[in-house]
């Protein structure tokens, strides 16, 4: 289970800047579960948008985002509305929003913020990994996560060890700065390199008392 | 005195790396740093360089301040969360440092204690925004610090090698909104590349300064080839150390060292010499580049 928070709606449109027609996609699994996604959060947001002058390409409902397969064969047939969005909001993990934006080239923005990874862990049968850091940061990356692609979890860009878009740590491994880079060059988004993350907040990674008291904390116990 | 202060008199600045033994045994290599007092404007002195253990540099830097050379201390992000370097920050103003230079520093496994836990609680650009606001009397969390404010000319580095090189530019712009005063770079071996850089950067209307790396032998050309990111030693370079032959070769490597130096100083304000236990040989190197 993964424990999601929903980001203040405006950081999501501090995100979305100029973008103006945005396409919706929300997570029935776990996120449902912590009332970030389904169709209740779909419906808020919606109105967010809306209400925030934003136009909405259109809107989708999946049962697990993190699940590549489940994602691009539910996607096809919502192609044409996704292609004619600026963006995609995505209320999922951390896991679900970097699975979305590798199977589909579009600039994704993440709704929640996931603070705890607990027990089954939804269906996440591949590669992506979420450090539940509480402060989502793949709006600006590309969908890719700095925090776990990284050796040094930098958000502010590749440190000098980067040789050859490999990490200093074991060349075998890709830099994540060097995937974001090449992501965000095909997104047309390079300005994005520019963004200032301020240091991280490691009190977010503690679940709030909130969190911990819900029925899927609990019955890990 | 501020290495600001020597970049305004208009000069090209001369720094060289200190590194502090393994071990407490310092004085001989402070001995061989106040020869050199005359020609070097400062003394770079790293952190846990290669994340291998030693003395650190906030200790050898006051050492060589005692001695009145100019130290430069290096700060990286490897080792202490934001309340460690906020405190060393502090202390290092109190033993009278005052140039820093803010990197991330190299990943603990590179090192000789690769269980160790990589800290990494801020990265340099974060570093350099935490100095510039203890500068301005306010510690991280916003809190005022008592009395006058610490001052310190702040530094930063940059690869110039480096593929792409967008991000490393990018970066390089962060370093200097938050605070940054002068850019180090990695070694330089290829001038044409170099300059190419410093036109890319000149808007940025930052003091840089060239690194020199000596080379000591071919192998070690080609083993930084190999593994050292973003640096590159042109194959004439490495065959013109070849065929020096192992008598001449020191001769050929200080050499090679002082035509890079001519060659750069003219491109950027400063020159940064990595000299790898070769401390002995700078003084010759500087004076064939007419430094």
């Amino acid at each position: 289970m993964l424990f999601t928070k929903t980001k203040p709606i405006e950081e999501v449109l501090e995100s979305l800047g100029d973008e103006k027609n945005i396409f919706l996609l929300a997570c029935d699994g776990c996120a449902e579960a912590c009332g970030t996604g389904g169709k209740d959060g779909l419906v808020q947001m919606k109105n967010e948008m809306e209400k925030a002058g934003k136009s909405i390409a259109g809107t989708c409902l999946v049962d697990f985002l993190c699940n590549k397969v489940l994602v691009t064969t539910r996607l096809s047939r919502e192609m044409e509305q996704i292609q004619q969005a600026d963006s995609i909001v995505v209320l999922t993990c951390g896991i679900g929003v970097q699975a979305v934006s590798k199977v589909i080239s579009k600039v994704v923005h993440p709704a929640d913020d996931t603070v705890s990874l607990g027990g089954m862990q939804g269906l996440w049968p591949s590669d992506e990994r979420c450090n539940a850091c509480g402060q989502c940061a793949l709006d600006y990356t590309g969908g890719i996560c700095p925090i776990t692609m990284c050796a040094k979890s930098l958000l502010n860009g590749p440190c000098g060890g980067t040789k050859d878009g490999k990490c200093e740590v074991d060349p075998e491994k890709d830099c994540g700065w060097q995937l974001i880079y090449e992501r965000l060059e095909k997104l047309g988004r390079l300005k994005n390199l520019k963004k200032v993350y301020s240091p991280r907040d490691y009190s977010k990674m503690l679940p709030s008392e909130d969190v911990r008291k819900t029925s899927f904390y609990d019955l890990e116990k | 005195m501020k290495l600001i202060e020597h970049f305004k008199q208009g000069k090209c600045v001369v720094t060289c790396e200190v590194g502090p033994p393994k071990g407490i045994e310092i004085e001989k290599i402070i001995e061989e740093l106040v020869s050199l007092q005359s020609k070097v404007d400062a003394f770079n002195v790293t952190d846990l360089q290669s994340s291998v253990l030693r003395v650190g540099s906030m200790a050898t830097c006051r050492l060589l301040k005692e001695k009145s050379l100019e130290p430069i201390m290096q700060l990286t992000c490897r080792d202490r969360n934001r309340l460690g370097l906020q405190s060393d920050v502090l202390s290092a103003a109190v033993l009278g440092i005052e140039n820093l230079l803010c990197l991330t520093g190299d990943h603990t496994t590179l090192g000789d204690h690769p269980q160790a836990m990589p800290v990494f609680d801020l990265d340099s650009v974060q570093l350099l925004s935490a100095v510039t606001a203890l500068m301005n009397g306010k510690d991280m969390a916003g809190n005022d610090l008592e009395g006058r404010p610490p001052q310190f000319c702040l530094g930063a580095v940059v690869n110039p090698g480096a593929d792409p090189l967008e991000p490393q530019i990018a970066k390089m712009e962060k370093k200097i909104a938050a605070g940054a005063q002068f850019i180090q770079t990695q070694a330089v071996y290829e001038v044409d590349k170099f300059a190419a850089f410093m036109e890319k950067v000149k808007h940025l209307n930052v003091p840089i300064m060239a690194g020199i790396v000596f080379l000591k032998s071919p192998g070690m050309a080609k083993f930084m080839n190999a593994n050292v990111a973003g640096i590159h030693v042109p194959d004439d370079i490495i065959d013109e150390l070849t065929a020096a032959g192992k008598e001449k070769r020191v001769e050929k490597s200080l050499e090679i060292s002082a035509r890079l130096i001519k060659e750069l100083k003219g491109l950027c304000q400063g020159i940064h010499i990595m000299s790898l236990g070769w401390e002995r040989h700078i003084a010759a190197v500087l004076e064939m580049a007419d430094l």
